[in-house]
């Protein structure tokens, strides 16, 4: 391609509080419409905003560990624009002096470190919740929820520092995994826990200026930011071919279909009116304070990775995977801490577990399966009560009941066959009844003792202890 | 001077349907009062610092701890229009 | 008729109950109210039930002060629980409010008895109570006068003997000056002093909760009930109030009154000015200090309010849309044109003419000339008054520069603002300031002195202010409306 594509990322992340923004009310998602609303979250008249100090602590946090500057003093603004999922007509937001600016997160592409800049950090309150009565275009009303009115947001601008939709999905990624080890977001897309709107432009190849920049809105998954992008990239590449201008607009993604499509707003410089909220004081961040925040922070996505090579011993690629998401960084631990065989439980989270994941989604397989429960299968395993081969049927029955492995085990009768008499037994049945393998193991074909061991785990319904069969077929053949 | 198209945008802003009358009246009134206004000009105030409280505080927060919200139907009572459990508005267009 | 503290002292000895003086105000609103136009709404049932719970405590021996069973009215600017509350807007008709405001819930918890909600210029912007939507309200010593506004229906109220006491509110001079016009009592406290959560808002970064009274004494007991910081309000001030009325009898000796030049240029009604001078004399005699400071900024004043206040007031106003509460005008094609018919059909001319006036100064390209501008000029204005409380302790002015005038003699917007001229300065620095009558003049009209004082220092000019009133007979005086 001739184009450089350049990314920036607004991000708003849904603040862990217990209450709103500006007021008491509970944040709990799915609460039945207008059921989580008071006099102040529905802006109704005499109603005045008093600031949440937990939603502060959590955007301090954020920006320490995002490397921005916290300033010493931030103010609210209100912005004004009519929308009915906006009870008072204006949000309360941060404008010309926010929280903090000037930070930067890293994220790992292709085996390198790309350093993303971000812009700025504020905090702001969410908007209501609108439905359309039937299509949005033909709807004859539209219904308002209120109940996500006043929950408190905090927006992050990157730098236009990312070169391709793949790097926007992995710095969303990275961001998420951030804010989740840091308890200050859930991380959950589906309900709308992490919202994103993307900024994409084309430039030629090496072209200084930037080109015309288009917003997309409506991009809340991974999958979808890079689908969102590339089929954006494609669109105005296409475009630019053709030698037709890029319009600056604001397009929505359409999920179903893959495309973007422009809200064909009429093309007015929106006036927002913005003014320091005088029903809110300045904030001023003592310095002690702040330094004792960054003290506190805990470990981070990318030490944690580092840390899993050297303290468990990984491989590069384990480690990355493994610390994705905090939720499955912590599930890793949790269960090395049960049976410290840091290479095998990692095997088992990269393949199978998260194999079942895919299928089933993530809380289901983990709830199924804790991590103390995958911990016991590993021992199981290494102590030979249950074979490797037997351990993958044992492992789909704890996804499928949530029973423990030793559960599993004695209701399917599935433990290992040591005993070393009886082993001898079906050692010498197989002897006896395949004289053509012993022949040819004694003439030279070392395979044919495999062919043995086989007929033993067969025949013990593959309770076999295989090593211990091995062990004895070699044997009992070489005194033949 | 606020010409008429200004005093349009304006209204267009603050969503208030006016009429041509009352568009000419306000531009009229807005003149006269900006003009009187202007005098703030006239003072300097190179390196003064805004006053947007009369008595300065900082830092006040609250705890993030959990106030009744009204009950459901408390909270729809006031509404113009409601369908169920929601406020109902006319269709919105994108402007 | 009686003060509150007289009132309340007669309830403890039992010489009247709290039944019979509510009963006895609620007729005499249902016999003079029609004249006066006092009253939006009067709560006649809630005001009975409240005096008889009022009554059983003083029949226990357990009063919860000296406020318990005072009869008394509130601007219809503070919300009700389960009391329609309209600003003196058609734009929130039907709406009742699901809560009280801090100052209603303070009140009641003092055992007032709350008698209804008072006329008002729609959404306090104005200076005659000429600008409600619903009625007018006429002064009680001239029915053919305004009482000022925009608290025009509370000054009026207790003027006229509606009301033991009242509360308005205070943005501008909308308590001071109807205080001065119907010749009673109104204190501007300390921006932050009483907690603004109920109050609807106007001009957030201006207005105050303020009480009327017919003297100082119901003044301190009024403002001791409801000051105090409250966590609703992050803008209330977190610092302990005093004992208002023990404080009160100290005299003057010792103090200084500053008498500011810019408040006697031309403009002031010579009457007035007299009257002033007169009031200041007094208090020399009482054996306070006088000097002549300066203010030079108060030029300016009126100009930076009517920046400030439209450009704050345009956004408040914002959530007035016809979604949520109050008026909607249906049968639009959309939903912007439904919000705009309904805020056109709802809001009147002058509140329009604000809400037009804010949202040019705030709109891009003009927030620094505008509205930046004039809060920088606010620190200026503040400086003034820095320089004057170096030197003095209270200043010493008149509250208008004119008289209560006739019902529909300032059509002009610019003419009405020039009424705010002595009582805005005191509004943008959020000093406090009190108004007491100083006399009346030929036609036998109110004046009133206005007294400003240093920040949170109201405990000063409440002092200031009942030395005056013991050595001088205006507020004995009472109009007749009968």
């Amino acid at each position: 391609m001739k184009y450089d594509t350049v990314i920036g990322l607004e991000v708003h992340a849904q603040l862990a509080t217990r209450s709103k923004m500006f007021c008491g009310c509970a944040t709990t998602f799915g609460a039945p419409p207008n059921s989580q609303t008071c006099a102040i979250c529905q802006g109704m008249p005499g109603v005045l905003p008093v600031v949440n100090r937990r939603a502060v602590q959590f955007a301090v946090r954020a920006a320490l560990a995002l490397n921005l500057r916290v300033n010493a003093a931030c103010r609210f603004a209100r912005k004004h624009y009519y929308y009915p999922d906006m009870p008072k007509n204006f949000q309360i937001s941060q404008y010309e002096e926010p929280l903090a600016e000037d930070g930067w997160l890293e994220i790992e592409i292709g085996g390198a470190t790309r350093r993303i800049g971000i812009q700025r950090l504020h905090l702001e309150e969410d908007v209501g919740k609108l439905v359309h009565e039937g299509d949005f275009a033909t709807a004859a009303s539209s219904l308002v929820d209120y109940n996500r009115a006043g929950v408190p947001l905090m927006e992050t601008v990157s730098r236009p520092d990312l070169r391709s939709p793949e790097e926007a999905a992995t710095y969303l990624k990275a961001f998420r995994a951030v804010l989740v080890a840091l308890g200050v977001c859930d991380g959950n897309m589906e309900e709308g826990s992490l919202r994103c709107d993307a900024n994409i432009s084309l430039r030629p190849r090496g072209a200084a200026q930037l080109g015309t920049k288009v917003e997309i809105k409506n991009v809340n998954s991974f999958r979808n930011v890079q689908r969102a992008l590339e089929y954006e990239v494609g669109r105005q590449a296409a475009a630019l071919e053709a030698g037709e201008r890029i319009v600056q607009e604001t397009r929505l993604f359409d999920a179903d279909r893959g495309t973007t499509h422009s809200m064909r707003s009429k093309e007015y410089a929106h006036d927002y009116r913005y003014f320091p909220e005088p029903d809110l004081v300045p904030l001023q961040m003592d310095p002690a304070w702040v330094e004792s925040a960054r003290a506190a922070l805990p470990e981070l996505p990318r030490a944690q990775k580092q840390r899993f090579v050297t303290e468990y011993g990984l491989p590069d690629y384990d480690a990355a995977i493994l610390t994705e998401s905090p939720e499955r960084a912590k599930y890793y631990e949790d269960a090395v801490a049960v049976h410290r065989n840091p290479k095998a439980i990692s095997n088992w989270i990269m393949t199978d577990l998260l194999r079942e994941i895919d299928d089933r989604g993530e809380t289901l397989v983990t709830r199924n399966v804790p991590p103390g429960n995958l911990a016991e299968l590993v021992t199981f395993i290494d102590n030979g009560t249950i074979s490797g081969k037997i351990a993958k049927d044992v492992f789909a029955e704890m996804v499928q009941t949530g029973l423990t492995c030793d559960a599993v085990v004695r209701q399917k009768g599935w433990v290992q066959e040591s005993d070393p008499a009886r082993l001898e037994a079906l050692v010498d049945q197989a002897i006896a009844g395949n004289p053509k393998a012993v022949a040819d193991f004694k003439g030279g074909k070392t395979a044919a003792a495999k062919a043995l061991v086989g007929q033993v785990m067969r025949a013990s319904g593959g309770k076999a202890n295989p090593a211990m069969v091995d062990r004895l077929v070699q044997e009992k053949l070489s005194r033949i | 001077m606020i010409s008429r198209q200004d005093v349009e945008h304006v209204a267009r802003l603050a969503r208030l349907a006016l009429t041509d009358a009352e568009l000419e009246r306000m531009r009229e009134q807005l003149n006269g009062i900006l003009t009187y206004i202007d005098k703030l000009r006239a003072l300097d105030t190179a390196g003064v610092e805004p006053t947007s409280h009369a008595v300065p505080l900082v830092n006040v927060m609250r705890e993030d701890d959990n106030r009744p919200s009204l009950p459901q139907g408390e909270a729809l009572a006031n509404a113009p229009d409601r369908s169920g459990e929601f406020f109902r508005v006319p269709r919105i267009i994108e402007d | 008729m009686r003060t509150i503290h007289e009132l309340t002292a007669a309830f403890a000895k039992g010489e009247t109950s709290p039944v019979a003086a509510t009963e006895a105000y609620l007729a005499r609103i249902g016999s003079l109210d029609a004249r006066v136009g006092a009253y939006l709404t009067v709560t006649s049932e809630q005001a009975l039930a409240a005096a008889r719970a009022s009554e059983a405590r003083y029949r226990a021996k357990a009063p919860r002060g000296p406020l318990d069973g005072a009869p008394i009215a509130l601007k219809d600017v503070f919300c009700t629980r389960g009391v329609r509350t309209t600003c003196g807007s058609k734009i929130l008709e039907g709406f009742v409010p699901p809560y009280d405001a801090t100052m209603v819930e303070r009140l009641k918890a003092a055992g007032a008895v709350i008698l209804g909600k008072t006329n008002m210029d729609e959404f306090a912007m104005g200076s005659s109570t000429e600008h409600s939507a619903f009625q007018l309200t006429r002064n009680p010593w001239d029915l053919s006068r305004v009482p000022g506004g925009s608290s025009g229906g509370s000054a009026a109220a207790v003027a006229g003997g509606l009301a033991a006491g009242s509360f308005g509110t205070d943005t501008g001079g909308s308590v001071r000056q109807p205080a001065a016009f119907c010749g009673i009592v109104g204190l501007k406290p300390t921006y932050g002093r009483i907690s603004r959560y109920g109050l609807v808002a106007f001009a957030s970064s201006l207005d105050h909760v303020a009480p009327f009274a017919f003297d100082v004494t119901d003044t301190a007991l009024l403002l001791g009930a409801v000051a105090g910081h409250d966590p609703l309000d992050a803008t209330s001030v977190d610092v302990a109030v005093p004992d208002y009325v023990a404080g009160l009898g100290a005299g003057v000796t010792g103090l200084t009154v500053g008498v500011p030049d810019e408040y006697f240029g031309s403009g002031l009604d010579p009457e007035i000015e007299r009257a002033v001078r007169a009031a200041i004399d007094v208090l020399r005699e009482l054996g306070a200090g006088v000097e002549r400071v300066s203010l030079p900024t108060t030029e300016y004043g009126v100009a930076t309010y009517y920046l400030v206040a439209p450009a704050e007031a345009s956004s408040n106003l914002a959530r007035y849309d016809g979604v949520k509460y109050g008026l909607r005008v249906p049968g639009g094609k959309d939903l912007i044109e439904m919000v705009s018919r309904t805020r056109a059909a709802g809001f009147g001319a002058e509140v329009k003419r604000r809400i037009m006036l804010g949202t040019y100064a705030l709109s891009a390209g003009y927030y620094d000339a505008y509205y930046g501008q004039a809060q920088k000029v606010r620190t200026l204005v503040r400086r003034d008054f820095e320089a004057a409380f170096a030197r003095v302790d209270v200043l010493a002015a008149p509250t208008t520069p004119s008289v209560a005038f006739r019902h529909g003699e300032k059509a002009d917007p610019l003419a009405m603002y020039m009424n705010d001229v002595y009582t805005i300065p005191a509004s943008m620095t959020g000093l406090p300031a009190i108004s007491v009558p100083c006399g009346f003049n030929a036609a036998g009209l109110p004046i009133g002195l206005q007294l400003i004082g240093r920040t949170l220092d109201e405990a000063t000019l409440l002092r200031v202010a009942h030395a005056y009133e013991q050595a001088t007979p205006w507020h004995d005086r009472r109009p007749n409306v009968e």
